[in-house]
């Protein structure tokens, strides 16, 4: 049952959460735990989908998505990072506000409740067999990698986030640092939801990332925020939504396979988290 | 927010009263946004939750989102957030319709039995999350989400297969035996589950202001690692506070299904939101008894009131959604989850900044 297919399916189905996990791992570099990745998404969603529908062009669309979604990034940034406030609880305040303001806006804006679909809604053209933003995602991976490992920027964001004292004696301001990593996050959050909105689907939903923003926070987790980490997490997850779909086929129920991929990935952080206690040989 | 005497000024200048007063000025400006009349529109809130008609529905609704809000204070009060609790809500909501169905005993004591079963099934399910965090490493945030997810499912299945109404064509279970049902004061919808919830309360509070347990798990809130060096074993407290979580989360469950539809129909517990509005209640409180409980009536209210607004005004109930968030997001800025005295804090930062501003 693994072929070319199901590879290609976990593909289109990671763009989404890959794109947020990215934006996850800036931030926990920097030092700002972000778990409102659901939030800044969802609002991409939204706006991508309103701004493809009033101008007709799903390209400004995603460009809208992005500046929304890092226009609402500011609340975590400004929370955590000036007014020193928990992330933790704006970040569970980012994502209900998200899912209220959005309904609330469907209504408002669009006159329906649950759902908007139109076939006059255009979405992303896919480019070679995969939408543009499946491309821009793993060009974003290779540039994060680069970045992070190789460009002072890079060295300069860690620094902030392991020893920000250290970091500010060297000149180095860890307030722009933090700033420029959560905002980053909401560019690539607002781009994974317009991805969602226009490439996945072509429609908007209440509440339709789902959870996808906080698998995109476990996949950080999973792969310790490294970029080429964050993918095979990304991976993973996308590849156990894919083979779920194929074993429903084969006659297992929908329910078993909607469980599957948390499933999987609590047991993967099971092995990793496992696996680095024993080389460390310290308990967390 | 201890007990010192409340002085106007206090209660003007506290971080609750900012927050709650900036979302109310906020959704004053979305209605005028909108074109309907704030004042007319939160009056309909009011009128509409508190008035005679409404009440009913705001105790009815109030008992849920307590149980909820003390399900996740609880834990929140050493400093542990449980994002699992639609796993561990909807866990004892099938468990309490499966008793409720299948025990051969008297109907009031199958009543007694499935509120049981509903708090042991989360309770149990609240603990595996608990493990993983000890045993594991997953972070309980992340335990507790991710567990829940599988736990609708499974819900979700034994209620389409072998629970399932024959011949409906709804996901949902036969409706329970007569009798077995939590009893309703009057003609109300109001049942002995609001009693069951505000019993947790009390329970709750005498056990945070005045035994050893209380003491520890406040302790650990406000700075873990001393309470860890005066002798808090972390792994078995947040088992024992996760396990109380889980089993309050199943009794909004139990009560859930012991009352009107009678019945366990999938997604039903958890389309109201009673966890995340259970959640900010129990955050805006900072996990304090008593402002638990008013926090949760604050925000039975505008749920309940939000839908006649919608009536009255035509603006969309979500409305108060966005208000409940937004309190939030004020609340956070200001706050941390491990509450350190203000005094200490501002002292810190300001060394911090001395020690930015020489470097």
């Amino acid at each position: 049952m693994f072929d070319s297919d199901l590879v290609l399916s976990a593909l289109r189905a990671l763009t989404p959460i890959l794109l947020a996990a990215l934006g996850g791992a800036l931030c926990e570099r920097a030092g700002v735990f972000n778990i409102g990745l659901e939030g800044m998404m969802l609002m991409g969603c939204f706006t991508a989908v309103a701004t493809s529908w009033f101008t007709g062009s799903p390209w400004l669309g995603v460009l809208a998505a992005a500046l929304a979604a890092a226009a609402y990034s500011l609340i975590l940034a400004v929370g955590a990072v000036t007014l020193k406030g928990d992330a933790v609880v704006l970040g569970v305040a980012m994502n209900l506000l998200a899912v209220g303001l959005t309904s609330f806006l469907l209504r408002t804006v669009f006159g329906v409740q649950g759902t908007f679909d139109d076939p006059d809604l255009l979405g992303l053209t896919e480019i070679a067999g995969f939408s543009p933003l499946t491309w821009l995602s793993w060009a974003a991976v290779g540039v994060a990698a680069v970045l992070l490992s190789r460009h002072a920027w890079g060295l300069r964001l860690r620094g902030v986030g392991e020893a920000p004292d250290a970091a500010a004696t060297l000149g180095v301001s860890p307030t722009k640092y933090k700033y420029g990593a959560v905002l980053v996050s909401g560019v690539l959050c607002g781009l994974a939801g317009a991805q969602l909105a226009l490439g996945n689907v072509t429609l908007f939903s209440e509440n339709m990332t789902a959870g996808r923003g906080w698998i995109a926070v476990v996949a950080v987790m999973l792969g310790r925020a490294l970029p080429l980490g964050v993918l095979l997490a990304a991976l993973l997850f996308g590849l156990a939504e894919a083979a779920g779909f194929r074993l429903q086929g084969l006659g297992l129920p929908q329910q078993a396979t909607d469980a599957a991929p948390y499933v999987v990935t609590l047991i993967a952080l099971f092995l990793t988290t496992a696996r680095r206690r024993r080389t460390t040989g310290a308990s967390a | 927010m201890a007990a010192s005497p409340v002085s106007p000024v206090r209660v003007l200048r506290s971080p609750v009263f900012f927050s709650v007063a900036a979302a109310v000025v906020i959704g004053a400006l979305f209605l005028i946004g909108t074109g309907a009349d704030p004042v007319a529109a939160y009056r309909a809130v009011i009128t509409g939750s508190l008035g005679s008609a409404g009440i009913g529905s705001t105790l009815t609704t109030g008992t849920s989102v307590l149980g909820m809000a003390l399900a996740l204070a609880i834990p929140l009060r050493a400093g542990l957030i449980n994002l699992g609790g639609d796993g561990q809500l909807v866990l004892g909501g099938i468990s309490a319709a499966a008793v409720g169905l299948y025990s051969p005993l008297p109907a009031p004591l199958t009543t007694v039995l499935a509120v049981l079963a509903a708090m042991a099934a989360g309770a149990l399910y609240a603990a595996l999350a608990a493990l993983c965090d000890i045993r594991f490493g997953v972070p309980l945030l992340v335990s507790s989400l991710l567990l829940s997810y599988p736990a609708s499912s499974l819900a979700s299945y034994l209620v389409r297969y072998p629970l399932k109404e024959p011949g409906s064509s709804l996901p949902q279970t036969r409706r329970l035996p007569d009798g077995v049902e939590l009893p309703a004061f009057g003609t109300s919808t109001v049942t002995v589950g609001l009693v069951l919830v505000a019993l947790a309360a009390v329970a709750y509070h005498v056990v945070d202001s005045r035994t050893a347990v209380g003491y520890e798990m406040r302790m650990t809130g406000l700075n873990p690692r001393f309470s860890a060096y005066a002798g808090v074993a972390r792994g078995p407290q947040t088992l024992r506070l996760m396990a109380v979580s889980g089993a309050l989360a199943g009794l909004v469950g139990a009560v859930g299904v012991l009352s009107f539809p009678y019945r366990f129909l999938d997604g039903s517990l958890t389309a109201p939101g009673y966890t995340w509005t259970g959640l900010t209640a129990a955050l805006l409180a900072a996990a304090a008894p008593l402002g638990t409980v008013l926090a949760s009536f604050f925000f039975a209210v505008l749920q309940v009131g939000g839908l006649s607004m919608e009536r009255t005004t035509e603006v969309p109930r979500e409305l108060t959604q966005v208000l409940q968030a937004i309190v939030i997001v004020f609340l956070a800025a200001r706050l941390r989850i491990t509450w350190r005295p203000k005094k200490r804090r501002d002292a810190a930062e300001q060394l911090t900044t001395e020690k930015a501003e020489a470097a």
